[in-house]
């Protein structure tokens, strides 16, 4: 800390309060983890890919061209990535597919934390019956053969987006919850826990407000990871049919159209398959440095 | 002989723990009264029954495997052990609040002191933000906390022990309760720190005129705050009186015992070892029959092995669990 502050004064800095904050703490921790920043690079770079690109490159995603000469095109300068088989922009239907699975990826990730954050609440603080019950059903859950069932869940909702993110969360709540309650166990225990029920705090009010906060660490990072296993989900089912449909992309329908084609155009396979390994490989890799970042106890 | 109005009057609490190994009568037929505005002072070694008998008052007694099978407790004419929970926590931190051993860990590490007091405040008062904001400022004022406006938005980890007990104090006292429990609360501060926290809560009570159990294994500290002390052993009251007398005379075997094994300045330098009590707190699972001190006591006869003596009041309010008291 000394040396840090008469660097800071030597470049006629004043230490501000900002340097001691937890977050400031952890942003600067993150910075110096190569591995996080790699992930970061790649996140950033989706993120305008996906979301900066549609306005660069203003072509309809659903836009087929009319007549055999529009299918299977090559990159050209009309169509930078090529056509798909009905004569649909790739690059356009890749920005619009980005953005259904990034938002499935995030919206379900955060859901399903947020499932797993109550249930594992609940069984963590109340322990006793509770805690057998919703342990027990999360432990039923996991021992459920996933894939199976997701099809079957899928095909009984219906099609669309909306339904992909529910089954995403119905199976993908458990490794939090279980998460969850572990730290729940051991904050419950914490003097402050009984300094805030000696203040007349209900259960409700220390499970939300006192817990919980203490558990967001660990949580953002599980979330984070859990967005590039969702996007990974939203694929697997899109690729089997059940997920976003035609006209409409997602990366993961893209590559369920374009398996039949595997040989005539394998590009139309690996521009959908690189962006989904380039966003989960980010996550990953960002989340990881976060773990790291957020443990006090690890040297960075 | 005390002609101020009772606030407290537990009768024969028993606060039991049923665990793996057996059950464990943690609380065993205690009795205390406290009047309004009375500093009492609790005092035993390590599991004699004292944490168990505060968190009995506040109802927050973990169970399982705690639990409260007997007694009564009036707080203001109503017993609290017919309360519901509901009812528990419009009293908890509001007409009784209570202060922890460990300031370290008392205190929320993700909100700021300003936060965590201002939640005591607006949890039993409906004030909005900035008043209760106002009355946390005035309230860490009260406390002796310099610079009450800057130190509202900072982190527990940015203070000291002293000053996080001062935060809790603060705390407890943000809605004027009638009673303040304050379990061992200086015990894991150093001694000059101690000091502090003493006077500034004898300063408080002055002011604000609450009543104050103190809960201590610390003679010391009682009898520098209390007016009445209380001695448990083995989850009962051995002895009870105004802490004049019990230092100057106690009656109970045990209250000696403790009493002789404080050095003293005044003596003269010997070399003779500091007197003890004999052998050990007898094991909860194996509460010896008769007088539970008798294993320990130099006095004990036949019948001390045989009986349990019941509390008497010997001279007027001076109760003693004894059938061979020792003489004033």
């Amino acid at each position: 800390m000394a040396e840090k502050a008469i660097e800071a004064k030597k470049k006629g800095q004043k230490m501000s309060s900002e340097d001691y904050t937890y977050v400031g703490m952890v942003f600067h921790r993150l910075t110096r983890h190569k591995l996080a920043m790699v992930g970061a690079v790649m996140l950033i770079f989706i993120l305008l890919f996906v979301f900066v690109g549609p306005l660069v490159w203003r072509v309809n995603p659903n836009q087929q061209i009319e007549g055999m000469g529009g299918l299977f095109n090559p990159p050209s300068r009309a169509h930078p990535i090529g056509t798909d088989d009905y004569g649909r922009d790739v690059l356009a239907r890749m920005f619009f597919g980005g953005r259904i699975s990034l938002f499935i990826g995030f919206i379900s990730a955060i859901s399903s934390t947020l499932v797993g954050a109550v249930v594992g609440l609940v069984a963590g603080y109340y322990g006793g019956w509770a805690d057998d019950l919703l342990m027990r059903f999360t432990d039923a859950m996991l021992s459920i053969p996933t894939f199976p069932l997701l099809i079957a869940l899928a095909s009984v909702l219906g099609k669309g987006v909306w339904q992909i993110i529910l089954v995403i969360v119905v199976f993908g709540w458990m490794a939090d919850a279980r998460l969850v309650r572990g730290l729940a166990l051991s904050l419950k225990e914490q003097e402050y826990v009984e300094a805030a029920r000696a203040i007349g705090a209900s259960a409700n009010r220390i499970m939300w407000r006192h817990l919980f906060p203490n558990t967001l660490a660990v949580l953002i990072v599980s979330t984070t990871i859990g967005i590039g296993g969702a996007i990974i989900y939203e694929a697997s089912i899109s690729f089997l049919g059940f997920g976003v449909q035609a006209p409409f992309a997602s990366w993961g329908n893209m590559l369920q159209n374009a398996q039949q084609f595997i040989w005539k155009s394998p590009l139309l396979i690996i521009y959908p398959g690189l962006a989904i390994f380039m966003t989960v490989l980010g996550f990953n890799f960002f989340g990881d440095g976060l773990r790291d970042a957020i443990d006090p106890k690890l040297k960075l | 002989m005390d002609n101020r109005e009772v606030l407290v009057d537990i009768k024969n609490l028993r606060t039991f723990f049923y665990t793996e190994d057996g059950v464990v009568p943690a609380v065993d037929g205690i009795d205390l009264t406290i009047h309004r505005g009375e500093v009492v002072g609790l005092v035993g070694e390590s599991g004699c029954g004292k944490s168990v008998t505060a968190l009995s008052i506040m109802r927050l007694i973990p169970n399982p495997p705690g639990k409260i099978i007997g007694g009564e407790i009036f707080f203001g004419g109503e017993d609290l052990l017919k309360k519901n929970e509901e009812a528990m926590r419009m009293i908890r931190g509001d007409k009784i609040s209570m202060i922890f051993q460990e300031p370290m860990t008392s205190l929320n590490p993700v909100y700021t002191i300003g936060d965590q007091i201002s939640e005591a405040i607006t949890l039993h008062q409906k004030i909005d933000d900035a008043e209760a904001k106002k009355r946390t400022i005035e309230m860490l004022h009260l406390v002796g906390i310099p610079e009450p406006e800057r130190r509202f938005s900072q982190y527990p980890h940015e203070m000291s022990g002293g000053m996080r007990q001062r935060v809790m104090i603060a705390m407890a006292l943000s809605s004027n309760p009638q009673l303040l429990i304050s379990d061992e609360a200086t015990t894991a501060l150093d001694v000059t720190i101690q000091a502090q926290i003493l006077d500034l809560m004898r300063g408080l009570q002055k002011k604000l005129g609450m009543a104050i159990l103190i809960i201590t294994h610390n003679l010391a500290v009682v009898a520098e705050m209390a007016e009445t002390i209380s001695i448990a052993y083995a989850g009962k009251i051995v002895e009870s009186a105004s802490a004049k007398e019990i230092f100057k005379s106690p009656r109970h075997p045990y209250t000696y015992g403790l009493l002789q094994s404080i050095p003293k300045f005044t003596e003269k330098k010997t070399n003779e070892p500091l007197p003890a009590i004999e052998g050990m707190v007898p094991s909860p699972y194996h509460m010896p029959k008769g007088c539970r001190f008798n294993p320990r006591c130099p006095f004990a006869t036949e019948k001390c092995r045989e009986v349990e003596p019941e509390i008497v009041e010997l001279t007027p309010g001076h109760l003693v669990r004894c059938f061979h008291p020792i003489e004033s």
